[in-house]
Parts: C-alpha cells; sequence; structure tokens
C-alpha cells in the first residue's frame, strides 16, 4: 500500500510542483534543510539495519554517513527514510530522498530510463540460492520444479527468471513485498528455494535464520550485481559530490588513511596525503564543499575497510572481489586531484 | 431578446462556462507540468513499454498462458484475470455466506442467533489486512511440506504449498457430459415454469423437486455411461520438489479468497439482516394467518421485499471485496495491483502503472454498479 501511496504522491509531486531541479540545486536544497535524506533497505544486516538502539547501522548507511560528513562536517546530519524494493526507485524519483543507498543493482534501464545517476559501486555482488539442508540439493541446476521465494521489483526476480529459462527448468515464484514476509514464508517452508544478492543470503542466514546451519547456500552464482548509491539525473554537482565520497572511502584505504591515524598522517608529507586533506589543492572547492571535505569522511566515518570490517566482516562476509585493486580486488578509485 | 448582464440565465451559464474553463485549465496544466518535468528529469514516459519482455514469472497463471518472454501488456492481462477470479468466487461466496449468518441471528433459536451475532461482531470489527495475514499464517505455519502432506482423504493432500485433490482426467466425454447438464437445467426449469401455472391454475402444487433433481442428475450420468463410463483420474503425486498431477489451490489464492469472503460476509450479514427487520411485523402475521410455515412466510413474502432494501447497500459491498483485493499484495498473490506495482518498479513508469491500476477498478466498479442498479430497477416496487 506505501508503494502505492508513494508513486500516487510522486505522481502529484511530478503534476504540480514547478521543476524543482532547475530552481535549486540537491546540495543547496541539503544545507537548507541541515540534514541529507537518505533512502536505505528496511532491514538488511550489515548494509542497513537499526541496531538495538534504534541507531541505523550497515555499509550503506555509512556511505550516507560519509556524504553528510563531506556536506557538513558532523556524520550525524543524516535522517533515514527505510523502503522496500517497490518503493524505492519513486522515493527517489520524486524527490523525497536525497540518495538512495539500498543495495540497488546498477543496470543500463535503471541509469537511463528510471531517471538516475549510479555514483559508483560499494559492493560487487551477484545472486544466489538458498535452500534448507534437509532438501539435500547440491547444485543450482538441480532446481527444476521448485517453489522460489522472491521479492517483486528487482533484477533479482529477472534474473530467476532467465537462468530457469537458460537451463531449461521451471519453477513456481513466490512473490511478497516485504522482506519480513517473504523470509517468514521461506522459513514457513512455503518455499523450497529463497532467491537474492549472495550478500542479501548470507545476511540473512546469520540473522534472521532460527537455526543458520539448517540452510545452504547453493555454490552458483548466476548474475553480477554491482551494488551502489544512486541519485537523480539533472544535478551534476550532487551526483559527482556522492560519487567523490564513495571513492574517497577507497582512496582512503589505499593511501593507508584510517579514522584511528588520519589525525597523524594529515601532517604527511606525501602528495597524494597532502591533497586529500585538503592541505594543497582545492579540491573541496570544485566539489562545491569545504576542503576538508575528504578528511572530515575518513575521520568521522572511516575508510571503506574500515567500514567493510565493522559490518559485513562479523556476519562472515569475505572481501574477495570486494578487496582493494592493488589486492586483487576490483575496488578502483581514480585519483583524486 | 435582449441580452444584459442583469439576466439570471445569461449570469448562470456564464459562470457554468467559466467553472468548466477553470477544471480544463487545471487539468492542462497538471498534464503539461508532468511531462514537462518527466522531459527535464528524462524519465521515460508513455505506454510504450506495455509492448516489451515482462521477464519475470508469475505464480498463478490458470487462466491465461504466460511466460516470462511474454509481454507486460499480458503480464497485466494475467493479473487482472487473477482479481477476476478472487473477485467472482469471493462475491458469491460472500453473499451466499453473510446471507446465511444474517438468517441465523434472526434465528429463535438462541444458540445459534448469538454464535451469528459473535461472528459478525468479530469479522467485521478486525482489520482485514490482519485477518489475510491469519489465513496465510494459519496455512503457510501450520501444514506441512509437501513430502509429509496431510491426506485427510485418498488423493487429497494439504500441505504448506496448498491444496491438492484429484480431478477428472479431460475427456471428450466430459463435454458431453456438461452439454446434457445444461439441457438437464433447461427442462428443470421448464418443469418448474409449468408447475407455477398449473398451482395458479388450479391451486394445487405439483411435486418438482424431484423431478428437477431428476432431470439434474440423469442426463449427465447417461451421457457418462453413453461415453463408456471413463473412470480415469489425475491424481496429484509428490515429483521432486512438489506435486504433480491433479487440481491445486495455492496458499495465497486460499488465504486470499478466505479472508475476503469471512470479512464481506459479516457486513453483507447485517444488511440481510437489516433489510429483513426493516419489513413490517404485519408481513410476517398476514402470511402466517393464510397458513404459511416461517420459513415458507420468509421466502415467499418478506425476503422479496426486504430484497428492495438489501441490493443498494450490497452493491457497494461488491464494490468494496473487489478493491479489497488489491489487498492481494501484501501475501503475494498476483493480482492486478501486484503485477502492476512489479511492472512499475521494473520499468519505472509510475504515473502510466498506477493511471492502469486505477482505470482498471474504475471500469469494473462501475460496470458492477451498473449492473446491480439494473437488478434493483427489476426488483424494486412497481407502482401502477
Amino acid at each position: 500500500m506505501r508503494t502505492l501511496l508513494i508513486a500516487t504522491a510522486a505522481s502529484l509531486v511530478l503534476a504540480a510542483a514547478p521543476d524543482r531541479a532547475a530552481a535549486q540545486t540537491t546540495l543547496a536544497a541539503v544545507k537548507a534543510k541541515g540534514y541529507v535524506q537518505c533512502g536505505v533497505n528496511t532491514g538488511l544486516a550489515g548494509f542497513s539495519q537499526p541496531d538495538s538502539r534504534g541507531e541505523w547501522r550497515g555499509i550503506d548507511v555509512d556511505l550516507c554517513r560519509a556524504v553528510a560528513a563531506a556536506v557538513f562536517g558532523d556524520a550525524a546530519k543524516v535522517r533515514y527514510t527505510p523502503l522496500t524494493a517497490q518503493q524505492r526507485f519513486t522515493a527517489l524519483q520524486s524527490g523525497e530522498i536525497d540518495i538512495l543507498s539500498r543495495n540497488t543493482t546498477w543496470t543500463a534501464a535503471r541509469d537511463s530510463s528510471l531517471g538516475f545517476n549510479f555514483a559508483g559501486v560499494i559492493y560487487y555482488d551477484g545472486q544466489g540460492f538458498m535452500v534448507p539442508g534437509k532438501l539435500g540439493v547440491k547444485s543450482a541446476k538441480a532446481l527444476n520444479g521448485a517453489t522460489v521465494c522472491v521479492q517483486p521489483g528487482t533484477t533479482t526476480e529477472l534474473n530467476l527468471a532467465d537462468y530457469f529459462r537458460a537451463n531449461g527448468m521451471t519453477f513456481k515464484p513466490v512473490v511478497i513485498e516485504k522482506l519480513e514476509e517473504v523470509l517468514n514464508a521461506y522459513f514457513a517452508g512455503r518455499c523450497d528455494v529463497y532467491t537474492t544478492d549472495v550478500s542479501g543470503l548470507v545476511a540473512v542466514r546469520a540473522s534472521r535464520a532460527p537455526n543458520p546451519a539448517d540452510h545452504v547456500i547453493l555454490p552458483e552464482v548466476i548474475s553480477k550485481e554491482p551494488l551502489g548509491p544512486v541519485v537523480r539525473h539533472g544535478d551534476d554537482q550532487w551526483f559527482d559530490i556522492v560519487k567523490w565520497t564513495l571513492f574517497a572511502l577507497l582512496e582512503a584505504e589505499e593511501l593507508g588513511l584510517s579514522s584511528k591515524n588520519i589525525e597523524q598522517n594529515a601532517a604527511s608529507t606525501s602528495p597524494s596525503i597532502q591533497r586529500f586533506v585538503g592541505a594543497s589543492g582545492d579540491i573541496g572547492k570544485m566539489l562545491g564543499l569545504g576542503n576538508r571535505w575528504a578528511f572530515n569522511v575518513v575521520k568521522l566515518v572511516g575508510n571503506y575497510g574500515e567500514m567493510f570490517d565493522a559490518n559485513l566482516k562479523p556476519l562472515g562476509f569475505d572481501r574477495g572481489i570486494n578487496d582493494l585493486w592493488t589486492k586483487g580486488g576490483l575496488m578502483y578509485a581514480p585519483p583524486i586531484r | 431578446m435582449r441580452l444584459s448582464t442583469g439576466d439570471p440565465r445569461l449570469r448562470a451559464a456564464a459562470y457554468q462556462a467559466a467553472a468548466l474553463a477553470a477544471v480544463i485549465l487545471l487539468g492542462w496544466y497538471l498534464v503539461s507540468n508532468t511531462l514537462a518535468n518527466l522531459e527535464a528529469r528524462r524519465i521515460a514516459s508513455g505506454f510504450a513499454f506495455l509492448g516489451r519482455e515482462a521477464g519475470f514469472e508469475i505464480g498463478e497463471t490458470s487462466l491465461i498462458a504466460y511466460g516470462a518472454a511474454d509481454t507486460y501488456l499480458r503480464a497485466l492481462a494475467v493479473g487482472l484475470a487473477n482479481t477476476f477470479r478472487v473477485a467472482l468466487i469471493g462475491i458469491v461466496a460472500a453473499t451466499a455466506l453473510g446471507a446465511l449468518i444474517g438468517l441465523a441471528r434472526l434465528s429463535r433459536n438462541w444458540l445459534v442467533a448469538k454464535l451469528a451475532a459473535a461472528y459478525v461482531e468479530f469479522v467485521r470489527n478486525v482489520p482485514l489486512l490482519v485477518q489475510l495475514f491469519f489465513w496465510y499464517a494459519v496455512i503457510t505455519e501450520n501444514l506441512p511440506g509437501p513430502r509429509e502432506a496431510v491426506e485427510p482423504l485418498p488423493g487429497v493432500f494439504l500441505a504448506n504449498r496448498g491444496i491438492f485433490f484429484p480431478v477428472p482426467a479431460w475427456s471428450a466425454v466430459h463435454g458431453w457430459m456438461l452439454a446434457a447438464t445444461a439441457l438437464g437445467a433447461g427442462a428443470a426449469l421448464a418443469h418448474a415454469r409449468w408447475a407455477r401455472r398449473r398451482q395458479a391454475r388450479t391451486g394445487r402444487r405439483p411435486p418438482v423437486l424431484a423431478g428437477a433433481a431428476a432431470l439434474l442428475v440423469l442426463p449427465p450420468a447417461l451421457a457418462w455411461l453413453a461415453g463408456g463410463a471413463p473412470t480415469r483420474f489425475s491424481v496429484p503425486a509428490l515429483a521432486g520438489f512438489n506435486f504433480a498431477g491433479g487440481a491445486h489451490l495455492s496458499p495465497e489464492f486460499a488465504a486470499l479468497t478466505a479472508g475476503l469472503i469471512v470479512y464481506t460476509a459479516s457486513f453483507i450479514a447485517e444488511i440481510v439482516r437489516a433489510g429483513v427487520l426493516a419489513i413490517d411485523r404485519g408481513q410476517f402475521e398476514a402470511a402466517y394467518a393464510l397458513g404459511l410455515r416461517r420459513g415458507l412466510a420468509m421466502r415467499l413474502v418478506v425476503l422479496p421485499q426486504a430484497l428492495r432494501a438489501i441490493v443498494p447497500p450490497v452493491t457497494s459491498q461488491y464494490l468494496n471485496l473487489i478493491k479489497n483485493s488489491s489487498l492481494a499484495v501484501a501475501i503475494g498473490y498476483p493480482d492486478l495491483v501486484s503485477i502492476a506495482n512489479t511492472t512499475i518498479n521494473q520499468t519505472g513508469q509510475a504515473i502510466e502503472g498506477i493511471a492502469i491500476i486505477m482505470a482498471v477498478y474504475l471500469t469494473i466498479s462501475l460496470v458492477i454498479s451498473a449492473l446491480m442498479n439494473w437488478y434493483n430497477a427489476r426488483i424494486a416496487l412497481k407502482e401502477r
């Protein structure tokens, strides 16, 4: 129902509001209201989930905090809008949120016809399958005729259909929008299989399964799912800010700068570090931010490695392809200069 | 004729023209501004996406064949068919159950009346969405998996994948049996009409029930025997992950239909009760004085009059049921709204998607209103 409300509201906003993008930049609007409005998952451990004290935690949440640190020098100036897979795009299109940081896959259609820009990749993922161990299934190729639980409006839903078609198999989808409800259906045995990105499977198994050892993640990874933050078309400045905040997180790890040591290392004579902390050059000004934007990001939130270790490692995630390019992974930031 | 601003007719016409112009202008502003904003944000618009490949599967496609390679338009048609399936079964069953409960609440039997009252008060005061979750949980959480399915009758299986039951394997003979049944039903109606005329003429009512039963049962039975009495059944059997063969009701369909029927029936029950109570007690007494028993007095004298009070509010309950069926989204039944939501999300074209949903519900509701208004006019008091 909320989807409908948001979609209807979006229609009305699009219908009634004079073109706001032209009137005021997102950065000016964010500064005026004093916080970044960030769309996150309703609850996916390691990516975005409220902890026992109601504080949002996860790498998607940390990205929003990093943007707030870059803009305001205060990582706490973020407000969160928890969104289901179906609500997320209308919320961003209508201007209800400033950034969508909600394990969202970068695809051509979303980048073009939905009116969005993807500001990079925060986690390289791929789609997998989880089954109860007692079924004795060892491979996704043996899933012919299975009932599969999946959330609607995701790339997952499309990859699933593609994979079964390509392998000449059939399946019955059970499509439920709310993560809680779809997981209930899977754990109650309504489905044989739950499918989403492998990161999601690992997180769900660790945080939601009554007994994690009862569930097996099958070896096949059937798709590429680069997950990243998303902004609206039409505001290049804001797009640059989010993009370079993400790159700053990666660059800091590569330079060996962390929340613990950046104060001491700020005095370093290395030209890269000098530029990074804003002691030389004026990259910050070019982005429309203060010159200590990247310093604040690392000081207040940490580097990418710290985010990964704090949020994903405890759940059993491996760095794998999400390691820095210097260590054999895919994480690579263009030079900040 | 002299035109002047003092002429009240002219003034009225001018005001109306101005109001109409304002409405049209507002509509034009909304549409053009929407298009301009969509263009500025480079969000795709238009209905071209309907012809593109949908790419997702749908769980229930019993009425229209569908695969992931079909178009969005076909996917939406499957959703609409699923909405109709629930609405049709829901309306018929809710009417029957509602009428039964409503009459039960008027019963002279204390226990029956109180049970019916408790049903109505409980069911209509709990939100429908909660009831849907309840029914869905009852089915998926309490029933075992397909490999440990309960078999209450031979060939009938209850599992958290739904209800599986055997159906006769289709053959040409079944077509003949259907035709024979239709023929028998026609004959039974003609027989009943003959009996009614005979009663009007002679005052004696010839027995109808036995003849009607025979006319309904015998022709299909004869067709079946003539066709060689095929007895092959398609029986559900465990194959791989799930049952194959037989017929099947999914938990989502069962939960949604059960929820809608039980909920709407409680409102219909109150409408039926109110309709009957609206008829003067004197009508009952007059019917008793003519020697009719309570059941006959109800059926022949009171209910036909009560219908006039019942039909209009029941119409709105039918409309409510259809609109409430969109709550299917919550429990994963692929109705129109669910498919349209997925379509909106895959294509990003929210305005078009919402417009389709609104247009379809509006059309369905207007058609049902028109039908019920026609029926209401037919049974309304004929004033001569």
